[in-house]
């Protein structure tokens, strides 16, 4: 049914720490790995080995340069996954009902069985979370792990989506973001958890931790003790190597 | 957007059968017996033929029976809906045309308003979507909707509305090439609000998540031929506005069908351009547009 509940009971999501995250994409690859394997059809490959390699990926790692008005720029990495949205787009333009939000936990989910692989989901996502499976033809995106979160015949602590549990370092946390005292939550209200492009008024779920304040060098004196070796060494050249530098400089 | 040409035969296709089906529908022309059977065979080959070539757009066609399930919140699903209502209701007054030389009116009008229902249907596809805000703004169901009517006008022989019909949609059609490169800066989405990290400076992607291409940028970040878009939008609205010139020269068949052909090359150049110029936000993740 693709009209979407006036209330889910919980809203399950994840928040990302913008701070911690280095970018090495384990995320991404156990989020393949465990996908491929488990609910659904598995996330193909195209020309895997070939000059032009594609596949479906439900969670991708983008790194962003931010240039400060001082300062040195900033690298930034940036997970993006389906951000299981209150105000889920993708899943009022769905034809067949194969796009639901649950009532139950608020995961928005695809039901492959119904899909026609239109794409207009995937059209009607401003994240670019949802990708049509080029080998089955059906829509793929995050499930949030509903295959591990609730598998009781998993371990308690592999209880959770699995890009969460195999962050080394951290940066991404699960949880009911519709409950105010979960760890979640506290941790979004701490750190001043954003929503992303919030004027497409999608209402993500999925939160994202500002980077904190860098620490500044220019306030500490030198950014290096080696700094002062690193003057140019021949600022008035004499001899051949001053006839060469005049030469190149008239070139 | 990928200006895929299932879709854009689909969308120009089905535009212009549905067109006729309004004309035809009314009365105008009230053709009979084998006469009717060619104007509904035209109307039919081209809506349907629209909609089969939609379908290879799709992934996974085999549940496309589910597709008219949700006409509660799928604009998708309505336009399958009303497509389908149409082509029963004009079938049964079409048949009565050909088999009985009976015109029923009022079924007549029922299916072209159901007609020109199905055209702003396939319209909201791509009008609802905020994620594209050249197509997000009321002047795309207009567009839609006035093809529909020029084309239909144009294809069922009434040239007394057509040498206005046709020039109104070409006019429309510049207004929006005028207007719509600047909707996408309106719409307000960036590449700092996309991140939330604007506050911090000015972003720019460092590295992008895949050394390849992928499904979303292949589907939605389409910049292959935007090169071109200005002359294609002259060939475009020259096209839209030769038929005009055509039917006001003396009738012959072969001016007629010269009209019919500008007219639909001038409309398939335009909606390539509709979609190849279209820009959706998710670019902004990549630093593109």
């Amino acid at each position: 049914m693709t009209t979407l509940p006036t209330h889910t009971e919980k809203k399950l999501g994840l928040v990302i720490d913008l701070d911690t995250c280095v970018g090495c994409h384990a995320c991404v690859v156990s989020c393949k790995g465990w996908n491929t394997e488990n609910y659904g059809a598995p996330l193909s490959d195209q020309d895997a080995y070939g000059a032009n390699p594609s596949g479906t990926f439900l969670n991708r790692v983008h790194s962003y340069e931010v240039q400060p008005e001082a300062g040195p720029a900033q690298l930034i990495h940036f997970p993006k996954s389906c951000l299981h949205c209150d105000d889920a787009p993708c899943v009022t333009v769905c034809p067949t009902g194969a796009s639901y939000k649950r009532v139950e936990d608020g995961i928005v989910l695809v039901n492959e069985a119904d899909c026609i692989g239109c794409g207009l989901c995937a059209w009607a996502c401003p994240y670019g979370a949802r990708e049509l499976d080029q080998q089955e033809g059906v829509m793929k995106k995050c499930t949030l792990c509903v295959d591990r979160i609730y598998n009781e015949n998993l371990p308690e602590e592999d209880r959770q989506p699995a890009c969460v549990r195999t962050c080394p370092a951290g940066a991404r946390h699960f949880g009911d973001l519709g409950d105010e005292n979960s760890d979640v939550s506290k941790l979004v209200a701490e750190r001043g958890g954003v929503d992303l492009m919030p004027e497409q008024g999608t209402k993500p779920v999925n939160k994202y931790l500002p980077p904190r304040l860098k620490d500044d060098y220019t306030n500490t004196g030198d950014i290096d003790i080696l700094a002062p070796l690193l003057e140019p060494v021949a600022p008035d050249a004499k001899g051949i190597l001053g006839w060469l530098d005049k030469a190149l400089e008239k070139l | 957007m990928h200006p895929a040409p299932s879709i854009i035969l689909f969308t120009v296709l089905s535009g212009l059968g549905f067109g006729l089906m309004i004309f035809l529908g009314l009365g105008m022309p009230s053709p009979t017996g084998l006469s009717a059977f060619i104007w509904f065979a035209i109307a039919y080959i081209l809506a349907v033929g629209g909609i089969i070539s939609s379908t290879f757009h799709l992934g996974n066609p085999k549940n496309i029976l589910k597709s008219f399930s949700q006409w509660r919140t799928s604009w998708l699903s309505r336009e399958g809906c009303l497509a389908v209502a149409t082509l029963l209701v004009m079938g049964v007054y079409g048949a009565a045309l050909v088999f009985l030389n009976m015109r029923i009116p009022l079924l007549g009008y029922v299916g072209s308003a159901l007609a020109l229902a199905t055209v702003y249907g396939t319209s909201m596809i791509y009008a609802q979507l905020k994620t594209v805000p050249r197509w997000n703004h009321p002047t795309t169901s207009v567009m839609f909707i006035a093809y529909a009517v020029s084309g239909g006008a144009l294809l069922a022989g009434q040239v007394s509305l057509a040498v206005w019909f046709l020039p109104a949609a070409a006019l429309l059609q510049l207004f929006i090439f005028l207007t719509a490169d600047g909707r996408f800066g309106a719409a307000g989405s960036k590449i700092a609000s996309a991140t939330q990290l604007g506050n911090i400076g000015s972003v720019r992607q460092f590295e992008p998540p895949h050394t390849g291409s992928n499904y979303l940028m292949k589907e939605m970040i389409h910049v292959v031929g935007r090169k071109h878009a200005l002359k294609l939008q002259i060939i475009s609205v020259v096209l839209l506005f030769t038929p005009v010139l055509l039917l006001l020269l003396p009738f012959s068949h072969a001016l007629a069908l010269a009209a019919v052909l500008a007219h639909v090359a001038g409309v398939i150049v335009a909606r390539w351009l509709f979609f190849a110029q279209a820009e959706h936000v998710v670019g902004l993740y990549y630093d593109k547009r």
